[in-house]
């Protein structure tokens, strides 16, 4: 084709336009349309159920709060990644994360299998005051955590939302769901959350191998 | 309506103003989580002042307030001047300024407080989005309103660059965003997981694709050959460049997420795309530099050419780097550590920056009715702390960065980890705080533009400015659509 071909597509702003569109539209297709498609063929491993209710006040403070973005939860499949964190993680444990939480950067560990590994207490200790626990982390203290309270109504809220973008839960769930949060704090659903995570939403076999009983012990 | 058609530089004068400001704004938050990396007690338990809640509003500082200002502003001056016509639809013009600057000003407020969708580079909850979405769309209406009636049949390449950048962040924006919200102040995406996570690198791949690329592309091929009084190098080089650039970006999101749970076959589409990427993004390097052949003597004497060359070979070194990156076994190195963030930044204060400044340089003397501007030597000074601040932060990354990489994958001869993960942060704690005073520096030279801006703006700010005339060329038959008579 002459050069004079392509003139014309420089002297019409709509067909400019147009062609711009086509062409920045490709590789967005050719590469997320087979995962929509391969996304109904996902599942949570057999057993995992949605997040229970202050699990998932948990979660949403997680974002809230912002941790993922200095926390990945995501151990990618490399030897020296599974030798620190245990095994790589699966696209089925992250099934009902909305947004995911795979995170970008590690200015602090990965936490997909950080469930288990320190006691409740240490995990309320750290997040109050880092340094207390460990001496030389950057870590900023989330104290307001433990002096907020969770709303139940939120919560159902949330879950109907939820319900309604396909996560299986039921009625019941849902209208129990504020006696699960009556008298807790943000801390609670905090530290309920990290203790499951590489548990809650992983296959049994996993969990048991990666998830030993610990008294936190020195950090 | 006046005999003589004047270009419309009052919303350009807007969009300079803005940008000035939030340039100031949004590096003093980067400069203030910097200090916070470094010593963590900046934080002062306030949850508005916590480094993960704040970051947020540094990217969308730089970025979305400080650089879209910058890019609104530099395309409705672009698309008068390369069309010899006044900006259509004035009012709507005016509304977009006004519409970005409410945007900018709640997702800054909201934010902090913890209002966040938590997708990186789509923070603001969706009711901000849908803001977003209305003032990205007149700005579209605008610009190619002001194509359609544009006095000269061919379509200078700068616009192709901001059209394709119109286009394709607001087809990122829809796409990325579409939730279910639960109140005001929540929402939930409708994706979940792996296609969340493809959607969102999707979208903050191509985010830098076409905001801090192609945007600043048509800045760049705009000003620069204004800069050096010479024409483009290769005319037909910089539209083959075009549309490989806009085609090859979409496939590489991917690269962000090697060795994850995604399908190995989008991974390694990602990373071959980014390979070849690095034809085009060298291709528009080249002739931007190339352009200055004949005129480098200006290099001597002219501060908006130095940050221009300088812009365009952290461009070529940035995407360069990122090619590399995209590499799976460098990835598996670099990912996750501060290369990563010394990357973004070679980009954003190397490239991005830098065009900017230059470009505002060219611009503002123009866009103000002043001859030049105010200061020379406060360009120079500005360029001095830029520059050295750019290479502080950048090189204090790279190092923290390879080391955390190294230690993280160090292993003894008995195959047991060398480092806890503890040792790496203690190790990148020194090039924090060299980021910082990188960081420091770049602030301050901001500063100094914003007083030299405020100098040059001395007959706007008086309201004696004279609005420059469209120069009327000869009609040129036949032309779609019909080129608009002498005056309007």
């Amino acid at each position: 084709m002459a050069y004079s071909d392509f003139e014309y597509i420089e002297k019409h702003a709509w067909l400019l336009g147009i062609l711009t569109a086509i062409m920045i539209s490709i590789g967005g297709l050719a590469e997320i349309t087979p995962l929509f498609v391969e996304a109904n063929r996902l599942h949570p491993a057999a057993g995992v159920k949605p997040y229970a209710p202050l699990r998932l006040a948990g979660k949403d403070l997680y974002v809230r709060e912002g941790c993922h973005v200095c926390h990945t939860q995501m151990i990618r499949t490399l030897r020296f990644e599974t030798q620190r964190y245990g095994n790589y993680s699966t696209a089925s444990e992250s099934v009902y994360d909305r947004p995911f939480q795979w995170g970008s950067k590690r200015t602090g560990p990965d936490l997909a299998r950080i469930g288990g590994k320190y006691s409740d207490d240490w995990q309320r200790l750290h997040l109050t005051d880092p340094r207390s626990v460990v001496p030389e982390s950057n870590m900023p203290s989330y104290r307001w955590l433990a002096t907020n309270t969770l709303d139940g109504a939120d919560i159902q809220a949330r879950m109907r939302a939820l319900k309604f973008l396909g996560d299986p839960y039921t009625d019941a769930e849902i209208d129990a769901a504020p006696k699960d949060l009556a008298g807790k704090t943000e801390m609670d659903a905090m530290i309920a959350y990290l203790q499951g995570l590489g548990i809650d939403n992983a296959a049994p076999a996993v969990a048991v191998e990666t998830a030993p009983a610990s008294d936190g012990g020195a950090p | 309506m006046s005999a003589v058609e004047t270009y419309n530089d009052k919303v350009v004068r807007l969009f300079l103003l803005a940008s000035a400001v939030w340039g100031i704004v949004g590096m003093l938050v980067g400069m203030y989580i910097a200090a916070e990396m470094a010593w963590p007690f900046w934080n002062f338990d306030l949850p508005f002042l916590t480094f993960s809640r704040l970051r947020p509003d540094h990217t969308f500082g730089v970025i979305f307030a400080f650089g879209g200002s910058a890019l609104m502003g530099t395309c409705y001056y672009v698309v008068q001047r390369t069309g010899h016509t006044r900006l259509a639809l004035g009012k709507l013009a005016e509304f977009t300024f006004w519409g970005w600057q409410l945007i900018c000003v709640l997702a800054m407020l909201t934010m902090p407080l913890g209002m966040t969708q938590g997708k990186e580079y789509a923070e603001p909850e969706w009711f901000i989005d849908i803001l977003i979405a209305i003032v990205w769309v007149s700005f579209g209406v605008v610009f190619f309103a002001t194509l359609a009636r544009r006095r000269i049949q061919h379509i200078y390449v700068a616009n192709w660059y901001y059209g394709a950048f119109i286009l394709a962040v607001g087809l990122l924006h829809i796409v990325n965003n579409i939730v279910v919200p639960v109140s005001l102040t929540k929402s939930y995406p409708i994706y979940s997981g792996a296609v969340d996570a493809m959607v969102q690198w999707w979208y903050g791949h191509n985010a830098v694709a076409f905001f801090l690329t192609a945007g600043f592309l048509g800045m760049m091929y705009y000003f620069v050959p204004r800069q050096a009084q010479q024409p483009l190098w290769s005319y037909r080089f910089s539209i083959v460049n075009f549309w490989a650039l806009i085609s090859i970006y979409m496939w590489a999101g991917s690269h962000h997420l090697l060795y994850t749970a995604l399908p190995d076959w989008v991974q390694s589409v990602g990373m071959a795309f980014s390979l070849v990427l690095l034809m085009p993004s060298w291709g528009s390097a080249a002739n931007g530099l190339l352009t200055f052949n004949g005129s480098w003597h200006r290099l001597k004497d002219d501060p908006a050419a130095k940050f221009m060359v300088l812009a365009l070979v952290f461009y070529a070194a940035a995407t360069l780097e990122g090619s590399m990156m995209a590499i799976k076994t460098v990835n598996s190195l670099s990912h996750y550590t501060d290369w990563t963030i010394a990357h973004v930044h070679s980009g954003s204060l190397g490239w991005v920056a830098m065009i900017t400044i230059g470009s505002l340089y060219a611009m503002a003397p123009r866009a103000l009715g002043r001859p030049a501007m105010y200061s020379q030597k406060g360009m120079e000074v500005h360029f001095r702390l830029h520059l050295a601040g750019t290479l502080i932060y950048v090189i204090a990354m790279w190092a923290a960065g390879v080391t955390e990489g190294l230690m993280w994958r160090a292993t003894s001869p008995e195959g047991a980890l060398t480092h806890s993960f503890l040792d790496s942060l203690i190790a990148a704690k020194p090039w924090y705080i060299m980021r910082w005073f990188g960081g420091v520096l770049i602030w301050l030279g901001m500063w100094v533009m914003a007083w030299n801006l405020w100098y040059t703006a001395a007959d706007a700010r008086a309201k004696i400015i004279t609005p420059i005339p469209v120069p009327v060329p000869e009609p040129v038959t036949p032309q779609v659509p019909a080129p608009l008579p002498a005056t309007a």
